[in-house]
């Protein structure tokens, strides 16, 4: 056992960051507000990598402060550190810091600068108190922070409706899977007595899978993933993804793609013991991930904005990441989630800067040829294209091909779509690099500059290089593109944590995490009570290691295959005869325009769901039970008394001989009851 | 005694005609002399009725009643002339359904 490493620093350190930024940023300078943010957000990665130095395993779960303490329920502030939330840690706190530089040159021109690093910081704190928790309670704090910090940036540019609504989506769609999430705790509260993880894993770790119906478990994990659904932006509740981009894409980054949106993803690792236990909530885990892969992958073909697309290929891997939880290969995923994290990071940057670069145009027909103008950007952004479409030897390849394979293993089915997935992934991924930085350039050359602060992207055009000329498109600042390279070589290299087996390595990263996924699986249940060997046994895990060595060759090499399809197909229509795509559109109207219209999704949802409300709301709540119940009780008890009042006053008249008549009127009453009253008791 | 002669319920008859009388005067006279010569009519009224009880039930309080009682009605003859007084010489009339300005 280590003493402890004051893990409470990691989240606080942002946390004071966001204070300081948040409460005196407006008075200082733009100098000052970037130290202060990126110094904390610098702190915090480096007790990170201090605590990953130090840290042995199993490492006891680290008691911060009390919390809740109800009989025997007690939920603590305890910050749990494994192999799982230490590698999420690193990611959170390193990714997360990268993008704090780049923010550095990106929002420099913005009037709400020392805003941005406050919220960033917040943002910070919160996911890592979500990945630090030790029960589900303050896991739940930390997933709804990273909502509210989410809610905060998309809606960053709040003067611009379409960011405001956004925003509001995001919270409002995030609130329907968090009813989901909250009702799963309710349940572990209500029949394991607790939300600690320790103590809910070692409650369930003997109980049975439920292979036939749905019981506790199954119900549980349901639940929980429903919240992933909403957190992770998964089918059904993926809409606010894409509408997320209304914030300045370093949110879309960091938040939107790298962090936040991998929390369901983590939350469902996280829960393995639940889930594995369940295994018809796994396969729900399995079908929505693959369903999502797909139809986010298919939507990202026909997108035109640069973020959009690479918004829906967000949706679409965390998709993978799901698969891989979905047939129990938990590491796998988190993985991908890594790798993920490296390369859709550095392409939202990489986008960023191409905006930048274009004065705040998004829309990729109105790019090209951005090559030679850009080139530390156009080398960086085809690193992270490489990865994501699965080119072997980059990040992507690995964690992809591992999913693949694990995939294949559950169901031909899932493997089946995720190739087609990784297919149409290469496809859209470079249509958009195609489209960004080869061909003529398409924008208005002229404008670019002088629109450099128009409305849409005003604040988040320029930055600190006034000094030399505005002739045209041009480079990003160094503090943007170095967080750019850093990433670009993580994507690169990042992949050789986990070479699998097949391809020589032997998957250090499973291995990380195996005492994580591997110490507690059903079948474990009867080896454990036999010994400890269990443990090391099921690390490697599939068919005969010499076999399914052979076999995972192969499907490598079909997954290569489909990957340079897909920037065949993509070079062809974007590069070699560009005309062709809209003759495709054309004959393909109907498809084409669903796909456009992103399958009618929003506007089903808005038919189902959102006019329903509104009607109900209006027509019921306002106009019925508010102003006929409410408001007519209020003022029909004061008009009736007004009116009562009225009446009562004349007989105030001033006249004497009236006032005297009343009080006749009124002794002989009295008088009369008491004669009554003294005959009543004789 | 001489009270043993004429029976209670006479002088309360009595009593109880002249506080009658003093009622319907105060509410259907409209000179505000005649009303307040209306208040001490019930004012005698009930003293009549104070000082037949007091003699039937051989008690002093009642007769210790009306001494209070007058005493209030020459304090209350007092200020109530000088109300009317007062009230005559700005409204210069003694009409009450005139003096209503007390009302809402």
């Amino acid at each position: 056992m280590t003493s402890s490493l004051n893990l409470w620093l990691i989240p606080v350190l942002p946390l004071a960051g966001a204070a300081i930024n948040g409460f005196l940023g407006k008075r200082s300078s733009r100098r000052a507000v970037s130290t202060v943010g990126l110094f904390f957000a610098g702190a915090a990665f480096a007790w990170a990598l201090a605590v990953a130095a130090r840290v042995s395993f199993p490492h006891q779960p680290e008691f911060v402060a009390h919390w809740i303490r109800s009989g025997s329920f007690t939920v603590d502030f305890t910050l749990y550190l494994d192999q799982l939330s230490l590698v999420m840690l690193l990611v959170v706190t390193g990714v997360g810091f990268l993008i704090h530089v780049y923010s550095v040159g990106y929002m420099w021109d913005d009037p709400s600068y020392y805003r941005f690093f406050a919220y960033l910081n917040l943002f910070m704190f919160f996911m890592l108190t979500l990945v630090l928790a030790g029960n589900y309670l303050l896991m739940f704090i930390g997933w709804e922070g990273v909502g509210l910090a989410s809610y905060l940036l998309i809606g960053f540019w709040f003067t611009k409706d379409s960011a405001a609504s956004a925003g509001k989506k995001a919270f409002i769609v995030n609130r329907i899977g968090d009813f989901g999430f909250l009702i799963a705790l309710f349940l572990l509260i209500k029949h394991f007595g607790s939300l600690n993880f320790d103590q809910v894993f070692q409650s369930i770790a003997p109980m049975q899978p439920e292979t036939v119906g749905a019981g506790l478990l199954t119900t549980i994990g349901i639940l929980l993933m429903v919240g992933a659904c909403g957190k992770s932006a998964q089918i059904p509740l993926y809409i606010w993804l894409p509408d997320a981009m209304e914030g300045p894409t370093p949110v879309s980054a960091l938040i939107h793609a790298a962090t936040m949106v991998t929390a369901g993803v983590y939350m469902v690792s996280r829960s393995h013991v639940i889930f594995e236990r369940a295994p018809s909530a796994l396969m729900v885990v399995a079908i929505i991930g693959t369903l999502t892969a797909f139809f986010a992958a298919t939507i990202g073909i026909a997108q035109t904005d640069i973020k959009k697309v690479l918004a829906y290929s967000t949706v679409s891997q965390l998709g993978y990441m799901f698969m891989a939880c979905g047939v129990g290969a938990f590491s796998a995923g988190i993985f991908h989630l890594m790798t993920h994290a490296f390369f859709k990071g550095l392409l939202f940057l990489a986008a960023g800067s191409v905006i930048h670069a274009v004065g705040g145009e998004q829309d990729m027909r109105k790019m090209g040829g951005l090559r030679k103008k850009i080139p530390w950007t156009f080398w960086t952004m085809t690193a992270g294209t490489l990865a994501i479409a699965g080119i072997p030897g980059l990040a992507g390849f690995f964690s992809k091909d591992e999913i693949l394979w694990r995939a294949y293993q559950a169901s031909w089915a899932y493997w089946l779509v995720g190739l087609v997935t990784a297919f149409i992934t290469s496809f859209y991924m470079f249509r958009l690099w195609f489209m960004t930085f080869f061909g003529e350039y398409r924008g208005d050359a002229e404008k670019t500059h002088a629109s450099a602060s128009h409305g849409a992207h005003g604040s988040d055009a320029h930055d600190a290089h006034g000094g030399h000329g505005h002739g045209g498109v041009h480079e990003s600042p160094r503090v943007m593109l170095i967080p750019l390279v850093i990433l670009a070589i993580l994507s690169v290299i990042g992949g050789y944590v986990g070479i699998p087996g097949s391809l020589g390595g032997n998957n250090r990263f499973d291995k990380f995490l195996g005492p994580v996924f591997h110490a507690s699986t059903p079948a474990d249940a009867e080896n454990a009570a036999m010994g400890e060997k269990g443990v090391s046994e099921h690390t490697t895990e599939g068919p005969e290691p010499e076999t399914a060595a052979s076999t995972e060759l192969m499907f490598t090499a079909i997954s290569v295959l489909a990957a340079l399809l897909g920037f065949g197909l993509a070079w062809l229509l974007y590069y070699r005869s560009p005309q062709l795509p809209a003759r495709i559109a054309a004959s393909l109207a109907g498809a084409y325009q669903t796909v456009v219209h992103k399958y009618y999704v929003d506007e089903f949802y808005a038919a189902l769901f959102v006019k329903p409300l509104i009607d109900g709301s209006t027509r019921i709540l306002w106009q019925g039970v508010d102003r006929n119940i409410i408001d007519a009780t209020v003022n029909n008890a004061g008009d009736a008394a007004a009116h009562v009042s009225d009446e009562a006053r004349h007989m105030q008249s001033g006249n004497i001989r009236s006032y005297a008549g009343w009080i006749a009127v009124g002794s002989a009453v009295v008088i009369a009851f008491m004669i009554w009253m003294w005959t009543q008791a004789r | 005694m001489v009270a043993s002669y004429v029976p209670l319920s006479y002088y309360l008859l009595l009593s109880g005609f002249l506080f009658a009388c003093g009622v319907v005067g105060f509410l259907i006279k409209r000179n505000i002399i005649t009303i307040f010569m209306s208040i001490e009519l019930m004012l005698n009224g009930v003293n009549l009725s104070f000082v037949a009880f007091a003699a039937h039930w051989h008690a002093l309080a009642g007769q210790v009643f009306v001494f209070f009682v007058m005493v209030v009605a020459a304090a209350e003859a007092a200020v109530g002339l000088a109300i009317i007084i007062a009230v005559y010489r700005t409204r210069e009339t003694l009409n009450v359904d005139q003096v209503n300005l007390l009302k809402l």
